[in-house]
């Protein structure tokens, strides 16, 4: 027994990581699935879509004439009759029968791609438009790397359906029975007797392609896996050196790298079995057609035999006959990820935004800011009720600051002003409007949410302020930027406001990115603010700048904080205690502290801490 | 060609895979064109002369070669294969290794977007050309040399026809390649844009959502789609110009066969079954002409990859052990003599003549404004990077002697961003040690007060934590690394702002339970609140990379000096705040 528990503890690193890549590839074909996704052609059935079709028609038709021309007439007539005069007739026209084909092509691969693109355009836009819209309910039970991973490679992964899949498709069945047709009408014998390899087609490009794809999937996951970890060990290097890890996790490596190896191999010796297979049941049908053909040649046309330009045709369109039957396999497998890719994607679009505007919603010309709970209700799910009839009110201009632990419910009465969420009983008024009467954009531009930690996007310091209003000229960004006290460090910075940032860049500290929000947040010139301060690392300097940054930004207006320091609890003109979603106390400082509740032992025991060590 | 040359260790060995793999490619090439000298012999020796008698050798001859080919086309397909992958198993294991032990001065300069393109496209780069890119030129040129030796033995005059095509198509396909990859690597970055796009989208979302600037995002949205769809266009109208006019000068090709030979079967210089024969012959020649652009470019490819990756396999190791490296415990004394540290060269110093003495059980405090070189000074203690001057010790040996892993194992970092690894939080705290016992992690988990809230959650220990895993907050974090770095059982303990991202009531649990912790073990602590170090035993002060003042709490807050001045910044109100009817 101790033995084992050893062997488990020597081996523990090999695994060390977890993790689960469970997305789903493939799903049944479903009709109606592929109907909604056929509308987005619709815009372009008249254009692109009725061109490439033509095109392609063209090229097919040119595609199947010719072996019929070189084979019945220049074989069997020109060649055989020795006549010189046809046969260079007969090459003008294949001639411009190629130029033809060609001219359809260029159009074909033109059209079909400007179809495409623009429906995946349209797909895309629609998604991502829909996605904007949606509300914070729908964002907190997703990460973001699987919202980025239906609006890039899932709408991705249908481009080829679109593009070639569709055109192809049709393409492909016309092919095939244009050369079914055309080989029964010049000799069903022989015909009949070279279909023998249709069912061993068929079967190679259905069940033996299956078997090779799933082995690739089983690539892709253990790819994936790898890639995860890669991916992670290098984010986490520094902890792998400090905790001198750096042999085990090699270790660890080994074994995906191991993994996906066999993976790899084991897809590889299937997926090599493909040509051979193929080119085995050509040569069967080759050998169908010597053998069999040879003795309809021999038996001559009058006895029910075939003269040698049929031979020859037929062994152009036995030639022709693959391509279009591996093709539509091909087809097959997009369409079934297709479905998978298609049926995510239409989840999110079926995804109904929780706030939703009435029709009437009335628009705010001022808001002045006036703000008041009354008997508000809240529950993210319907296990845990986060607000307990609520009621409270903030006058217009009032600075009140929101104090309690994890989970008592600061963040949810902030995130009800905005309308992120609808409470689930009692109202929440501004200015009097229940804000269920008010137009959404109207109610958010007035109020700026400063988050504990902010978000910088990519692009220059300038941009990233006038994110907050993006009509701002530079001067009033600078403006807003000097007033916060950020001009400094950012006039300092090599390329002042110029300089690229972004969110994961080194440039800016805590406290910088922090004074940059304020501005974001001044240059929107909001009736409300709304700050959840930042616990994160400032140095005191940083701090102080912080704190006179914000008495400048909140000056004249409504302010909610929820608030960690406690200079800016302080200062406010109303403190709320919350525990549990209830309100426990409220008052300014100076009442709360002369009635020693709850409030008072918090603050004592701020100070507990420096007197404790 | 010096690129391969460097990374011959990862192939070479294999060999055996290629040289089989090709010694089967010349079989599969000489009976592809074996095919349409059967036909010519069909049709002109068989059915021409009406000799049936041949029919069944013919076939049976033909049935066997192409099993022949069959398993030929297996065995070169799949040991290629096995070459490549084999190879890239090795280099992507080399690759790991290397990574793992490039020094912190490599992290600070590289993105770890780059590395992960390195490892995943270029490899994969890198395989493909050892798999099938190198083997595909042999056959090509194999190809169209078999194919133009029996055109010439049936045709002289009709070889050279299908031979004056081939310049048409070599500038055609030329051109083409020479347009084609760019507009490619066009789209690539045009995907990488539009990701980055919707990926900050949707990461700022609150941010967005709070400023309402839904529409303005729409907005840019739409441009970086429809810049991609014009990219992608760009590239498809080059294919739609070239590739119909590839495949028409084969056609056309075909035509002036067709118009020449049948000429020449009409009066008799030819047999018809050779002009069937040319047939396909001719697309032997103009199939693998059209590809030709796209292997050597591969090759091109392929190089570059490996000389990407040969960056990270010959990357600087800054950090080096000794030969004859120490290896024995640590009991903790920490000694900086004169310790002058420069990230970059010619850059400015981070830390500037830095000397002080911390013997076993010491508790050093460090504080000072962002950029002052707190951090530097614990990550010399590790070295996780060098001196440029002066000395290191740990226990009076510099730490250069030691073995890394040797020195490192002793000493428990608490990083400001505590990162956790895609597993459970149990493996988490058992990251440092994976030899502890269960009782050795739910102990760390108490004292680092964990225990709680680990407890509180469905799966307990088991909880996975991780991009799909359950969610933690800045604080839970951070108690999750304090209690792996307590794991390992140092007898130096760092904690780089270790308590900053917690509410003050958790800090204040935190905190006792450090001080437990802390006993008996050196520990140094970075913070920029008083109450974290007040307790140390010396206090310096950093300013630019310089000590401005030291000592202990109780002496700094008279010093007149900047400590003071952050003391009063954050308690000169506490008499004010605790008794407000007394002002």
């Amino acid at each position: 027994m101790s033995e084992t528990t050893n062997e488990n503890k020597k081996d523990r690193h090999l695994k060390r990581f977890h993790y689960t890549i469970d997305q789903a590839i493939e799903k049944p074909f479903n009709w109606q699935q592929i109907w909604r996704l056929l509308t987005y052609l619709k815009p372009y059935a008249k254009t692109y879509l009725l061109g490439a079709i033509i095109a392609m028609i063209v090229s097919t038709a040119v595609r199947l004439a010719v072996p019929i021309i070189i084979g019945k007439v220049a074989f069997d007539v020109a060649i055989e009759n020795k006549d010189v005069g046809l046969l260079t007739y007969l090459v003008i026209a294949i001639g411009l029968l190629y130029l033809l084909s060609y001219v359809g092509n260029i159009y074909r691969i033109k059209w079909v791609n400007l179809l495409g693109q623009n429906v995946i355009y349209d797909l895309r836009q629609h998604l991502f438009t829909h996605v904007q819209r949606l509300s914070h309910r729908f964002f907190d039970n997703r990460s973001a790397g699987s919202i980025l991973v239906r609006i890039m490679n899932d709408t991705n992964s249908l481009q080829e359906l679109f593009t070639n899949g569709i055109i192809n498709l049709l393409m492909d069945i016309a092919t095939l029975l244009g050369i079914i047709v055309i080989l029964f009408t010049l000799s069903p014998k022989l015909a009949l007797a070279v279909m023998v390899i249709l069912p061993l087609m068929f079967y190679i490009s259905t069940k033996l392609r299956r078997k090779i794809r799933r082995s690739w999937q089983n690539v892709r996951i253990q790819q994936s896996r790898m890639n995860s970890h890669l991916n992670e060990s290098i984010q986490g290097i520094r902890i792998t050196q400090s905790f001198s890890q750096e042999k085990e996790n090699t270790e660890f490596f080994n074994g995906v790298n191991t993994d996906n190896f066999q993976s790899w191999r084991t897809a590889s010796s299937k997926s090599a079995m493909f040509r051979p297979f193929v080119e085995m049941s050509n040569a069967i049908g080759t050998v169908v057609l010597i053998s069999y053909g040879a003795h309809l040649i021999i038996l001559g046309p009058s006895d029910g035999g075939i003269k040698l330009g049929t031979f020859v045709s037929f062994a152009f369109f036995l030639g022709m006959f693959w391509d279009p039957i591996s093709r539509l396999g091909q087809v097959y497998n997009q369409l079934l990820m297709a479905m998978a890719s298609s049926e995510r994607i239409f989840e999110y679009l079926d995804e109904q935004p929780n706030v939703s505007e009435k029709d009437n919603a009335i628009e705010f010309e001022e808001m002045k800011g006036h703000i008041a709970f009354d008997k508000v209700q809240f529950s993210y799910d319907s296990e845990r009720i986060a607000l307990h009839e609520i009621s409270l009110e903030i006058k217009a201009g009032e600075t009140i600051a929101l104090v309690g632990h994890t989970g008592s419910g600061k963040s949810t009465i902030a995130n009800l002003i905005s309308r992120f969420y609808d409470p689930t009983s009692g109202t929440v008024k501004v200015d009097g409007h229940d804000l269920k009467d008010v137009k959404l954009s109207s109610l958010r531009n007035h109020i700026s949410v400063v988050l504990q930690d902010t978000f910088i996007f990519s692009g220059t310091i300038m941009e990233n302020i006038r994110f907050g209003r993006p009509d701002a000229s530079d001067e009033e960004v600078i403006e807003a930027a000097k007033v916060v006290g950020a001009n400094d460090f950012i006039e300092r910075l090599a390329d002042g406001y110029s300089t690229e940032v972004e969110e994961r860049g080194n440039i800016l500290s805590a406290g910088e990115r922090q004074l940059l929000s304020f501005a974001r947040a001044l240059l929107a010139n909001p009736s409300i603010i709304i700050l959840d301060e930042a616990t994160a690392s400032i140095d005191t300097e940083t701090e102080v700048k912080i704190q006179n940054a914000l008495r400048r930004l909140l000056k004249g207006r409504t302010a909610i904080i929820i608030a960690h320091r406690l200079s800016t609890i302080r200062e406010s003109d109303n403190i709320f205690v919350l525990e549990q979603g209830k309100i426990l106390e409220n008052g300014d400082h100076d009442e709360l502290m002369e009635q020693k509740g709850e409030y008072y032992e918090l603050v004592k025991s701020q100070f507990q801490m420096l007197d404790a060590m | 060609m010096d690129t391969f040359k460097k990374l011959k260790k990862f192939y070479w060995p294999h060999r055996k895979y290629f040289f089989i793999s090709l010694f089967f490619l010349f079989f599969v090439t000489g009976i592809t064109v074996v095919y349409p000298i059967i036909l010519q012999l069909t049709i002109d020796e068989v059915v021409a002369k009406e000799r049936y008698s041949f029919i069944p050798y013919i076939a049976i001859g033909f049935l066997v070669l192409m099993f022949i080919k069959g398993i030929s086309t297996y065995l070169h397909q799949y040991l290629g294969d096995l070459f490549g992958i084999t190879t890239v198993f090795h280099v992507r294991n080399s690759l790991y290794k290397k990574l793992q032990i490039l020094s912190f001065k490599y992290y600070d300069n590289a993105k770890t977007g780059d590395i992960m393109s390195r490892l995943t496209a270029d490899v994969e780069g890198f395989r493909f050309f050892l798999s099938a890119g190198f083997a595909e030129l042999i056959r090509i040129a194999l190809l169209i040399l078999m194919s133009l030796s029996v055109m010439f033995y049936y045709s002289i005059p009709l070889a050279l026809v299908t031979m004056a095509a081939m310049p048409f198509l070599a500038i055609v396909v030329f051109k083409f390649d020479k347009r084609v990859h760019p507009a490619f690597r066009g789209i690539r970055k045009s995907f990488g844009r539009l990701n980055t796009r919707v990926q900050e989208n949707i990461s700022g979302m609150q941010t967005v959502k709070s400023l309402s600037r839904e529409d303005f995002e729409i907005g840019r949205f739409s441009g970086s789609n429809d810049n991609y769809r014009q990219n992608y266009l760009k590239t498809s109208n080059i294919w739609a110009k070239y590739f119909p006019l590839m495949e028409f000068i084969g056609n056309f090709c075909a035509v002036a066969l067709l118009a020449f030979g049948g000429y020449l079967v009409i009066s008799s210089q030819m047999q018809p079954g050779e002009l069937v024969a040319f047939f396909s012959l001719v697309w032997y020649i103009m199939g693998p002409l059209m590809n030709l652009g796209f292997v050597i470019n591969q090759f091109s490819q392929a190089k570059a990859s490996g000389e990407r990756l040969l960056e990270i396999l010959e990357g600087k190791e800054d950090i080096v052990e000794k030969e004859n490296a120490i290896n024995k415990p640590i009991k903790g004394h920490v000694t900086f003599d004169d310790v002058t540290l420069t990230y970059v060269e010619d850059d400015d110093e981070a830390l500037k003549n830095i000397s002080f003495d911390a013997p076993p059980g010491k508790v050093v405090g460090l504080i000072g404004a962002t950029g002052s070189g707190k951090t530097s000074i614990t990550q010399l203690i590790t070295r996780f990077y060098e001196p440029e001057q002066g000395q290191v010790l740990v226990d009076g040996h510099p730490v250069s002697d030691y073995q890394i892993k040797a020195l490192r194992k002793h000493i428990g970092f608490v990083l400001q961003e505590s990162f956790l690894f895609s597993t459970t939080i149990r493996e988490n705290i058992a990251y440092g040690n994976p030899n502890v016992t269960e009782e050795q992690i739910v102990d760390a988990a108490k004292r680092a007060q964990a225990h709680d809230f680990i407890m509180d959650m469905p799966n307990g220990y088991d909880t996975l934590l991780g991009e799909r895993g359950m969610g933690l907050s800045g604080g839970q974090k951070q108690r999750i690394a304090i209690a792996r770095a307590i794991c390992i059982n140092p007898s130096i303990l760092v904690l780089d702002d270790a308590t900053s991202a917690v509410d003050m009531e958790t800090e204040f649990k935190i905190q006792q339970a450090l001080k437990e912790v802390m006993k008996g073990r050196t520990s140094f602590i970075i913070a920029h609140r008083i109450s974290s170090l007040k307790h140390a035993d010396e206090i310096l002060v950093l300013e630019e990379g310089k000590i401005v003042e030291r000592g202990t709490h109780d002496e700094l807050v008279e010093n007149n000096g900047p400590y003071q001045r952050i003391y009063d910044i954050q308690y000169q109100d506490r008499d004010a705040i605790m008794n407000p009817s007394a002002v």
